[in-house]
């Protein structure tokens, strides 16, 4: 799970580490009583969308005085913003951070995350900072510094000491690093983080480190334990369908081709959306039903696949094993049934029970095409969707 | 001979109980898996569909010769039912659950080190060498013995695999989901080492997917070290970037962990790889073909 970078300085700031003083404002009335309580004359007002790139694509303004911070809160509230990680459709900004301007010295980069091939916690640092981390991983790799950490000695002093070095920081501003460099770590081992980053943490011109942009993100499978963190997901960023399917403990994610795919585990399900490609059509999604579907999770499946007018067929690809076929078969009719689909659909269903599933499917009376295998079945949703395809525009 | 689990597996359940457990225990003892109870605190000595219940893992060791443990237990449990049967010093522990948050897998990844355990998983099927033991929640019918070892980390899609290979004639030595977490007990690495030493094995089909570097290490790996014929697949070609495919594991993020990066490395590796999921038993069979 994502959050605002308002919300995640607030964390860091629980975590003892510095940022830039700064309100979240929702509405030009609300920016009015936050102005006041910023020392000024300059402030910086920014967008606040789960994104990188928010200021190259013009949502992120300095401002000089109050009244232009008002002006440009009026242009940036309401905008659809686009960056290169939005997508074309971009993100309708309805929240602001409005913060006070800072003199920089310098810009840093500090992030903490897991180093999966070794299992270890990794520090990552930068003295090119305000840059994204894989362009300067790409143009310049010896700026980049990595301090691993063991999980089980944790974070120690002179890991920080050992980090500033590298960053040419000493006295008071190695001390600094060091507290910051521990907030970090306490705030994604209490919370459950998959990435806590500074980017760029800055040297002010009064010699302080200051965080002035960050980002947290945290492991979806630790959320349970933290209802604060789960407080702070907005509905808003993510893809309605997918915030539907996570109701039913479905997996989803929406793409943008028109072969609907419905399969039980991930492997499979991303196996099969390759298979639908290399047979010339496009997964309109990915979507695992997990390892215990009902026939109303596979009702809601149909659904939401059913939600997105792209769709021109359907490939439903079932491997049972904890899950029994003739239960996903009688899913399948009793969706089929009570949304009234038109488009589609090839069920290639094996494992166990999977005779009494094929004979469901064969006595319901439904145009539900079975398929023998993977290949057969990939190859047969392409054609017909292609032929709905042509009668539907005809 | 096969790998991790046979005639000498002594098994029990943690999580026993539970509809999944009890449910996945007794098709693994139909299947002629030595089940020696399960373990489910604050029931023991009770009996359980006809198997005894004990209070620890240690227990189980002692009282019931247990050497292996499969983990049913809910995700926020995992960490102290794996210490415990790490303490317990039982040979082999799967973890089938799902959810571990990783904090607490890079825990007990950590505690693992030295320690006699042998952890698959989590989020994992479990292990299964055909006729002789099956500890996980695979269909076992699909399974036939034989000389193919196969280690994926996803779940129905190495029953699509196994599937594919029997209906070809093609039997397995022993086949593993070593789990779609980014934090795992075993690696593709551990279970190739396993594989290099077993007679059984002749050749071996590894099932990876988007996300992480483990693919591309293990073929290097293997290049150096591993002299039995491999092939391959790789899912997720189609996957969009920095979004996380049902899998913790399986996410491209910062341009790492693609599929046309995994797929470079592992040909240049020697390792034969399927274009697509329905060519995975054909892939195999010509390796067999060329020796």
């Amino acid at each position: 799970m994502n959050v605002h970078e308002y919300q995640a300085k607030e964390l860091l700031k629980s975590y003892g580490v510095p940022v830039d003083r700064g309100f979240m404002v929702r509405s030009p009335q609300e920016l009015a009583g936050a102005l006041d309580q910023l020392p000024g004359p300059s402030y910086v007002v920014k967008a606040q969308i789960h994104s990188g790139g928010r200021g190259k694509g013009g949502g992120v303004k300095l401002a000089h005085g109050k009244d232009e911070a008002l002006q440009q809160a009026k242009n940036i509230l309401g905008m659809n913003l686009i960056t290169n990680q939005t997508g074309p459709a971009g993100r309708l900004v309805s929240r602001l951070l409005i913060t006070e301007a800072v003199d920089i010295d310098r810009e840093y980069y500090l992030s903490l995350l897991i180093d999966r091939a070794v299992c270890k916690y990794v520090f990552v640092a930068s003295t090119e900072g305000g840059m994204e981390i894989e362009k300067v991983a790409e143009e310049r790799p010896d700026s980049i510094i990595k301090i691993h950490l063991d999980p089980f000695s944790g974070f120690k002093n002179f890991h920080g000491l050992e980090m500033a070095g590298k960053l040419g920081f000493t006295g008071d501003l190695a001390k600094q690093l060091t507290g910051i460099m521990r907030g970090l770590y306490n705030l994604f081992l209490e919370k459950d983080a998959s990435l806590v980053e500074i980017n760029p943490l800055v040297k002010t011109k009064a010699g302080k480190l200051l965080a002035i942009d960050a980002k947290v993100n945290f492991d979806d499978n630790g959320l349970g334990r933290h209802p604060d963190i789960q407080a702070l997901r907005d509905i808003d960023e993510e893809d309605p369908n997918e915030v539907q399917a996570s109701k039913y403990d479905l997996s989803y994610i929406k793409l943008d081709g028109t072969i609907g795919c419905l399969v039980n585990g991930a492997g499979l399900a991303m196996a099969t959306m390759d298979i639908v490609k290399f047979h010339g059509g496009s997964p309109a999604n990915f979507l695992d039903v997990g390892g215990s579907a009902t026939a109303e999770k596979v009702t809601e499946a149909f659904k939401i696949i059913l939600s997105d007018p792209n769709v021109k067929g359907i490939l439903v690809n079932i491997f049972g094993g904890i899950m029994k076929c003739d239960v996903i078969a009688e899913g399948i009719v009793s969706a089929s049934r009570t949304l009234g689909v038109k488009v589609p659909i090839v069920a290639r269903l094996d494992g166990t029970n999977v005779e009494q599933g094929k004979k469901i499917l064969a006595e319901s009376g439904l145009k539900i095409t079975p398929a023998g295998s993977l290949n057969e079945a990939a190859k047969r949703i392409v054609a017909e969707a292609e032929g709905y395809g042509h009668t539907d525009r005809s | 001979m096969a790998i991790l689990i046979d005639h000498n597996t002594r098994l029990v359940c943690q999580g026993f109980t539970g509809k999944h457990g009890t449910f996945h225990t007794l098709r693994s003892a139909e299947y002629g898996t030595k089940v020696v109870g399960g373990v489910v605190p604050g029931k023991g000595g009770t009996v359980h569909e006809g198997f005894p219940v004990f209070d620890t893992v240690a227990q189980a060791r002692e009282k019931g010769g247990a050497n292996a443990s499969m983990i049913f237990v809910p995700a926020n449990f995992c960490k102290e039912a794996l210490i415990e049967a790490i303490d317990a010093e039982l040979e082999l522990v799967i973890c089938i659950t799902e959810g571990v948050p990783v904090n607490d897998m890079m825990f007990v990844k950590r505690y693992l080190m030295g320690k006699k355990t042998r952890l698959i998983g989590p989020n994992c099927p479990g292990v299964i060498s055909p006729g002789l033991a099956k500890a996980g929640i695979m269909p076992a019918s699909i399974h036939k013995k034989g000389g193919v070892g196969v280690i994926s980390r996803s779940g129905t899609l190495t029953y699509e695999a196994v599937n594919q290979l029997t209906q070809m004639g093609i039997g397995q030595s022993t086949c593993l989901g070593i789990g779609g977490d980014p934090v795992i007990g075993t690696t593709f690495i551990d279970a190739f080492e396993l594989f290099k030493n077993d007679r059984q094995t002749k050749a071996v089909l590894m099932i990876g997917e988007i996300g992480g570097s483990m693919e591309e290490d293990t073929a290097r790996w293997i290049k150096r070290n591993f002299d039995k014929p491999v092939a391959a697949f790789i899912a997720g070609a189609t996957a969009p970037k920095g979004k996380r495919m049902g899998h913790a594991g399986a996410i491209i993020s910062g341009g790492k962990g693609t599929y046309q990066e995994k797929v470079k490395v592992l040909k240049s590796c020697g390792i034969k790889v399927a274009r697509t999921p329905a060519e995975m038993g054909k892939t195999v069979k010509q390796l067999f073909k060329k020796t």
